[in-house]
């Protein structure tokens, strides 16, 4: 679904990414580990449109990035669930409408079942915090609802940028509970992290496999972690 | 254009929820709407100046145009047979139509209002006044001239010609004014709905990022500022327009015999006019808030 091939990006300077070829396909399970700026971000920012590499081609469900309109591109977004490592909202709305945007903005709010919005807060522990405004969140509760905005549209692919970097182990738990669930429904998953003890855990679910930036070049980390 | 329209209608209904996805702010769209108020309160001014200085000038192109006086100022002795002289020139001038002797009745009528209505019109040695008529074709009024100065020369032809044209062509030139300003109006409300438009977008840009980031079309985006923005224009213009309307309805009245001066204001359908405003205020926010949009969408994945 999507498909990285032979790309590099350089943000100006020299190239941050060379030589990177990924495929994220129906099903697949990955890790992404790497040293802090090892360009972990930006490779996610390119499976969502949001870079176009300076080498290489990116595809994203069979199109290929360059040739996308915006409006393609929006749509591509629809189908891409990302949590991101700095967890934006809108402020002034409430909690419950922020994770319920990506059905508001593609006008399939109405078809949407209110019992699952409920259930979803339920999961990833916010119910108490539904009307709550973003500001008024923790760190973790940020990147919980984060994750909850990202599955909402049940969307092929999830991207997550440490997406347990500030919760407990148990809700770290908790959550990837929820992505194995998405992953066994047949949804491609990529989750950045450092958390090796997360990656054990849910090598004991899934078969995942764990991808390594180093030095510039993206590498199938071993069985042996 | 049906398109474009559709959109124009949609966006106008509306759609509640993308209105919700923006912030609501409190000052900066009160000043919008004083602005656009102001603005559309300027704009029914200039347009009702423009329409009567038009007025003022067809009227006074039509009802002098046609008409022109020969003036014959001869000792009292000479004044019949210079008078006969002038009719008989004035009969035999292509483009002159029904010259016609004042009578001194008509003369005093004329001279009432400056000297009273006892004037002694018969014992002053006043001059003799013939009207006459053009005809569609016009007559050459030089010619005409040369005539009289050879044959009657105590007659003086009045074209009205020389103090008419400059009123005329000031009065049309106070219309092109008014429509200028109003065109000015125009563009320093786009200018200004841009401006506050695109403060609003800055101070938006995490909203915008966040409802691009989840996947919202620009369309979608776009929407919710420009309905508010095409709303404040028209709720503002609304307002604008009827003050203005009121004021220039409220003016001293002119004089209904057709005095010198037509009021400034609207006649009959001419009240139609300034109802424009208001819709094409918010045609102007409707474009300015999209493309200040769109320019900053393109600008970010
Ligand atoms: N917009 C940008 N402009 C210029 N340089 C950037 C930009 N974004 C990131 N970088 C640089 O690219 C490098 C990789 O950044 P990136 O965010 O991808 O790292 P990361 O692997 O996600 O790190 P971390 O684990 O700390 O999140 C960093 O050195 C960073 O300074
Ligand atoms: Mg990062």
């Amino acid at each position: 679904m999507i498909e990285l091939e032979n790309v590099a990006h350089s943000y100006g300077g020299g190239d941050l990414l060379t030589e990177v070829g990924l495929t994220l396909a129906p099903g697949s399970f990955h890790f992404l580990t790497g040293p802090s700026g090892a360009g972990k971000t930006t490779l996610l920012r390119l499976c969502y449109g949001e870079l176009i590499p300076s080498a290489g081609n990116v595809r994203l469900f069979g199109q290929d990035v360059r040739q996308m309109s915006r409006d393609d591109l929006a749509r591509t977004r629809q189908r891409i669930g990302v949590v991101h490592q700095d967890c934006q909202f809108l402020n002034h709305l409430p909690l419950s409408e922020n994770v319920a945007l990506p059905l508001i903005v593609s006008g399939r709010e109405a078809e949407a079942d209110p019992a699952n919005l409920r259930e979803l807060l339920h999961w990833v522990g916010l119910s108490r915090q539904a009307d709550a405004l973003p500001p008024e969140l923790s760190g973790g509760e940020r990147q919980r609802a984060a994750l909850a905005r990202a599955v909402i549209m049940s969307p092929d692919v999830i991207l997550a940028d440490e997406p347990t970097g500030n919760v407990d182990w148990e809700m770290s738990l908790r959550l990837l509970q929820l992505l194995v669930e998405l992953n066994k429904m047949g949804k491609a998953i990529l989750i950045a992290t450092h958390d090796l003890n997360l990656i054990r855990a849910a090598k004991a679910q899934v078969a995942a496999r764990v991808l390594r930036i180093k030095d510039r070049r993206l590498l199938q980390a071993g069985a042996n972690l | 254009m049906n398109g474009v329209l559709d959109q124009m209608l949609a966006v106008l209904a509306g759609d509640r929820q993308a209105d919700r996805v923006v912030p609501p702010t409190g000052f900066t769209a009160r000043l919008t709407i004083f602005t656009a108020g102001a603005m559309a309160f300027l704009a029914v001014f200039a347009l009702a100046l423009s329409m009567a200085s038009g007025r003022l000038a067809d009227r006074w192109a039509d009802a002098l145009a046609r008409t022109a006086t020969v003036r014959i100022s001869a000792p009292q002795g000479q004044m019949q047979a210079q008078t006969d002289a002038v009719m008989a020139i004035l009969w035999t001038t292509p483009g002159v139509a029904d010259p016609r002797v004042l009578s001194a009745e008509e003369q005093r009528a004329l001279l009432a209002p400056w000297f009273g209505p006892d004037l002694p019109v018969d014992r002053l040695p006043l001059p003799q006044l013939v009207e006459l008529t053009e005809t569609e074709d016009g007559f050459d009024a030089e010619a005409l001239r040369l005539r009289l100065a050879a044959e009657a020369p105590g007659a003086v032809l009045d074209d009205h010609a020389r103090w008419r044209r400059p009123l005329v062509r000031a009065a049309d030139r106070l219309r092109l004014l008014g429509l200028v300003s109003i065109g000015l109006i125009g563009l320093a409300t786009a200018a200004m709905i841009t401006l506050s438009a695109n403060a609003a977008l800055a101070a938006n840009a995490q909203v915008i990022r966040v409802l691009r980031m989840v996947g919202a079309r620009d369309v979608y985006i776009a929407r919710a500022f420009v309905r508010r923005f095409a709303g404040r224009a028209l709720q503002g213009a609304a307002a604008g327009t009827l003050v203005g309307m009121i004021a220039v309805a409220l003016l001293p009245g002119a004089d209904p015999a057709g005095g010198f001066l037509t009021g400034l204001g609207f006649q009959g359908w001419g009240w139609i006019v300034p109802l424009f405003i208001p819709p094409l205020a918010a045609m102007v926010a409707f474009w300015a808030t999209r493309a200040a949009a769109f320019r900053m969408l393109t600008e970010m994945t």
